[in-house]
């Protein structure tokens, strides 16, 4: 059998000194995210998605157990490149350009300038931006930076991809493209998921699964599998598709299994009101 | 692709072209000022000259408004001509203008030694700040402070140390100490500037760093020092400014020969009999202010070809 892509097991993480003013950011997390899944976290605000992705990243430390990445320890794993991350802001050196952006993982892990260009402009094909290598960021739309920062997270041909809340910032519109064009390019590239956001819809449509958290402390409430088969034009129509958000919406919630969301308490709709 | 390409249509074409014409005009614009000001100044000079006392205005038996007379004021064109002429009326003399203008190369090479010294350990203070909270906590209040000291109390402080250093087997020269006093003022800008650069990365930015497990020194190099750049151009233009006062100060405090600093005091001595002569070398020290604030220009259009055009600013 195949080693995980991520594995998680009896995490907790506490901000603070040990006094009374301390978070409890996560408590008891366990999880295990299959080599080549798709996998969201999602939760209201404060809940600690975004806190387990940086645990995952290595970014952070956990207070308590262990988190394994391809078998190896978190630390480990970032030191060995075994992940790529993008996060909400895209993040762009304003100094350097599009390609020179991309590049800058392989400069610093001493790619020489032939291997890296090719690889830049090979991404920059990916992500559907070829006439834009020598742009600014500032001259792109905020999609636009976004893909370049998602090319950038895939540079090193990583097994494994940390999304915090990459397309929080982008118009309805230029998001569902966004989602659209990161299926196809996980299909292509065999690329392991964790995804952070705050949208249902978003998390059905990209995910293989539906990690559903709850609040203070961040627990996990329920895991929901998302069987839709390829993802094509009429997915986001299909009744499987409305089927599913209601049964995360209902995590969300607090339904059957978990007990720690208060009804009502964190209203989050089917269509994003953003 | 099409859908790429117009995203960027509203994002590029227009702003640039029309900030690049504006800047060219707004450089026109700059010079025509620069010269309508020092038309302005002579103008404003001569028009005191004739409407005002030569005993200057009194209230009260204090004087508020200087003198008007040939002795305190002379003509401008008295000034200009006065560079021509010989320094002594002796046979031989060199003139006046050879004499400013040795003086302020000298002053010169002195300020651009103290600016790049103070540049230098200004940039590694703040590099030290902004890598060790500690160190800022610890360092930046002395920072301040430093520049409360007066630049006179403190020249035979250096001048006295200086006296008993040997570098490498070389001696110290009495211009050193004039270039370290000119640092002193210098650095200042320089610390504070690059400080805040250095801390301008966002945590994303650095959150991006650790994960590609890059080092200190890649991180300083690829991510900190480029985000600093723009906030190091004025720095250094404000260091540059207060290396010329400085060095200029320091020649006079140490008394060393050679300087403009030195110049403008011999020359005041003999302002009685050759009132204008004092103003040569005043001038002589505003222009090399202005020399060095042009060198930073420069440094700052070659550091640009690196950095983003700012549409917003333009």
């Amino acid at each position: 059998m195949t080693v995980p892509a991520v594995e998680i097991t009896g995490v907790s993480k506490v901000f603070g000194t040990g006094g009374s003013g301390d978070v409890h950011a996560l408590d008891g997390i366990d999880l295990v995210v299959e080599a080549g899944q798709f996998v969201s976290l999602i939760g209201p605000s404060g809940c600690g998605k975004s806190t387990l992705l940086r645990l995952i990243a290595d970014l952070l430390e956990p207070t308590t157990g262990d988190i394994s990445v391809y078998g190896k320890p978190a630390r480990a794993a970032r030191r060995d490149q075994d992940y790529g991350i993008a996060f909400q802001a895209a993040g762009l050196l304003e100094w350097r350009t599009v390609v020179g952006n991309i590049e800058l993982p392989l400069e610093l892990h001493g790619i020489s300038k032939r291997d890296r260009r090719a690889r830049a402009l090979e991404l920059l094909e990916l992500v559907g931006l070829p006439d834009f290598a020598s742009h600014r960021p500032s001259q792109l739309s905020g999609g636009m930076q976004q893909r370049v920062a998602i090319a950038r997270a895939l540079a090193e041909k990583p097994p494994l991809l940390l999304m915090d809340e990459p397309f929080g910032a982008l118009d309805e519109m230029t998001r569902e493209r966004m989602q659209a064009e990161l299926v196809r390019i996980c299909t292509e590239t065999q690329t392991t998921v964790v995804f952070v956001t705050h949208s249902i819809p978003e998390a059905v449509y990209l995910s293989d699964r539906v990690v559903v958290m709850s609040a203070r402390p961040g627990r996990i409430s329920r895991i929901v599998d998302v069987e839709l088969g390829p993802r094509v034009e009429g997915t986001r129509e299909s009744t499987a598709f409305f089927a599913k958000i209601t049964e995360v919406r209902a995590g969300l919630r607090g339904g059957p299994r978990a007990g720690q969301v208060a009804v009502g308490e964190h209203p989050i709709g089917v269509v994003d009101s953003r | 692709m099409t859908d790429a390409a117009l995203e960027t249509v509203a994002a590029t074409a227009v702003p640039v072209s029309v900030g690049r014409g504006g800047v060219a005009r707004g450089r026109v614009r700059r010079t025509a000022m620069l010269v309508l000001a020092f038309v302005l100044l002579c103008g404003g000079w001569e028009f005191y000259k004739l409407v005002g006392s030569d005993d200057g205005s009194r209230i009260l038996g204090a004087r508020v408004l200087p003198r008007a007379d040939d002795a305190s004021m002379p003509h401008v064109f008295d000034i200009a001509r006065r560079f021509a002429r010989p320094e002594q009326s002796v046979p031989g003399s060199r003139s006046v203008a050879r004499v400013v203008l040795t003086a302020c190369w000298f002053t010169f090479r002195l300020a651009l030694a103290g600016c790049v010294l103070g540049a230098v350990v200004g940039l590694l203070l703040a590099i030290l700040m902004a890598q060790f909270r500690i160190a800022e906590r610890g360092l930046l209040p002395y920072v301040v402070l430093s520049q409360t000291v007066p630049l006179v109390a403190l020249a035979p402080l250096v001048v006295g140390w200086g006296g008993r250093l040997h570098i490498g087997g070389v001696a110290w020269q009495p211009w050193m100490s004039v270039s370290v006093i000119a640092s002193y003022l210098a650095f200042f800008p320089v610390a504070v500037g690059a400080l805040r650069g250095l801390q301008s990365p966002t945590e994303a930015s650095l959150e991006l760093m650790r994960s590609y497990a890059a080092s200190w020194g890649q991180t300083l190099w690829r991510l900190r020092l480029p985000a600093a750049v723009p906030y190091l151009v004025p720095a250094l233009r404000l260091a540059g400014a207060s290396s010329v006062v400085g060095a200029i100060v320091a020649e006079i405090s140490t008394g060393t020969r050679g300087g403009v600093g030195r110049l403008i005091i011999q020359y005041a001595q003999q302002a009685t009999g050759d009132p204008a002569k004092v103003y040569t070398a005043i001038i002589g020290a505003a222009v090399l202010g202005l020399v060095v604030a042009g060198l930073v220009s420069l440094l700052d259009l070659a550091l640009r070809a690196h950095q983003p055009r700012r549409v917003a600013a333009a």
